[in-house]
């Protein structure tokens, strides 16, 4: 059997809180990376609150939630992090979302290598049906990261944000198992 | 139009109203048992709630409104007698996009199809962009739930987006659509 959790350029691992607490609390200073994968108002955690926050997190994580850390393949340096939520058991849908706060790996395939880490994954492993994610309309390096993954548009919900004075829509994308396997 | 005599929870055959903890337990309890409005209210596997069921969720939902405060929570009555007949809900409201999610119940098979919904969701709709000021507000509904889309349509929403095969039921898939009204779009009508 094949390592699941292996890309081409990156792997999936367990989520260290100290460490990633470090991290979160870096990449949440780059205002940028923030409103690309998240569209609250913005914070900026430190290091020991995001450290207690995964701490919590990860203790109450349900089967239901599988997340991890990911690492470059060559030298396991900690680039950003996944998360498969699965909403609707008796569906087998589930939510993904991911960030790399690395930004100097931004553009360079390590977000598509890691989707496609994670579609094999939710399908051959979770078992999923479905695999659904959000994007915002102001991220097109995220929208064709995904189209490259396979995901197919399902719709916008219009002008869901409101950022820089402006609304913009957040578009909603899906996979299904067949499309995947194809 | 908009004066501010214009009572805001006031219909023509129903209201809202807060929880009632000594009877609206036994009341929910009963919509809980008919299969037909758990499948057509939710996406998660119908099941049956006692009346302590019901009401431990009424705490935890009146906990959850105090602390996240992003929930508004409305019991429908009927004027005339009080007595509870569903729920309409404003909930995962991001304040600073201006977007909210609404969800409308009718409980009893009885109380369907006499325009109470309607005159909810005109309630609902009033409270969403004249209260909380919302830019849009945001409806899921099941491929299957044909009342419920026909409501939203009446009301000027736009089906948005369709998650594919998101949903199985009775062995086959159905799709999950997400409808969106925009508070211009609603003002339009409600004027009309």
């Amino acid at each position: 059997m094949r390592d699941i959790y292996k890309g081409n350029l990156v792997r999936l691992s367990a989520i260290n809180a100290e460490e990633a607490g470090k991290a979160f609390a870096r990449w949440h200073r780059d205002s940028e990376f923030k409103r690309l994968i998240d569209s609250g108002v913005l914070q900026m955690p430190s290091a020991k609150f995001a450290q207690t926050w995964l701490e919590k997190e990860l203790e109450e994580a349900s089967v239901n939630q599988h997340w991890f850390s990911i690492r470059k393949l060559d030298d396991d340096r900690l680039l950003g992090d996944i998360d498969l939520y699965v909403y609707n058991w008796s569906a087998r849908d589930a939510f993904v979302g991911l960030g790399i706060g690395e930004r100097e790996f931004w553009g360079k395939g390590y977000g598509t290598d890691v989707m496609r880490v994670i579609l094999r994954y939710a399908f051959t492993e979770v078992n999923l049906h479905r695999v659904t994610l959000t994007v915002f309309e102001y991220n097109p390096r995220a929208i064709r990261s995904y189209e490259k993954a396979g995901f197919r548009h399902e719709g916008r919900m219009r002008g869901a944000l409101n950022k820089e004075g402006r609304r913009w829509d957040v578009l909603v994308m899906g996979i299904l198992r067949e499309e995947w396997m194809e | 139009m908009f004066d501010i005599q214009t009572q805001l929870f006031e219909g023509r055959d129903i209201r809202f109203g807060p929880i009632d903890y000594e009877k609206d337990p036994q009341i929910e309890s009963k919509w809980t048992h008919d299969s037909d409005f758990m499948r057509l209210y939710g996406i998660d596997p119908a099941r049956p709630m006692s009346p302590a069921m019901v009401k431990k969720k009424y705490e935890k939902l009146e906990k959850e409104i105090e602390e996240s405060k992003n929930i508004f929570y409305f019991t429908i009555r009927a004027r005339e007698d009080d007595r509870l007949i569903g729920k309409a809900v404003v909930s995962r409201i991001e304040w600073s996009n201006g977007n909210g999610w609404i969800e409308l119940g009718i409980g009893s098979a009885d109380d369907r199809r006499k325009g109470y919904g309607t005159q909810a969701l005109q309630l609902l709709l009033r409270f969403a962009f004249v209260e909380l000021n919302l830019y849009r507000v945001t409806a899921r509904v099941q491929e299957y739930n044909e009342a419920a889309i026909a409501l939203l349509k009446k009301f000027g929403f736009t089906e948005e987006v369709r998650r594919r095969q998101a949903l199985e039921r009775d062995s086959r898939r159905w799709d999950l659509l997400v409808f969106g009204l925009l508070k211009d779009e609603w003002a339009k009508q409600a004027q009309a």
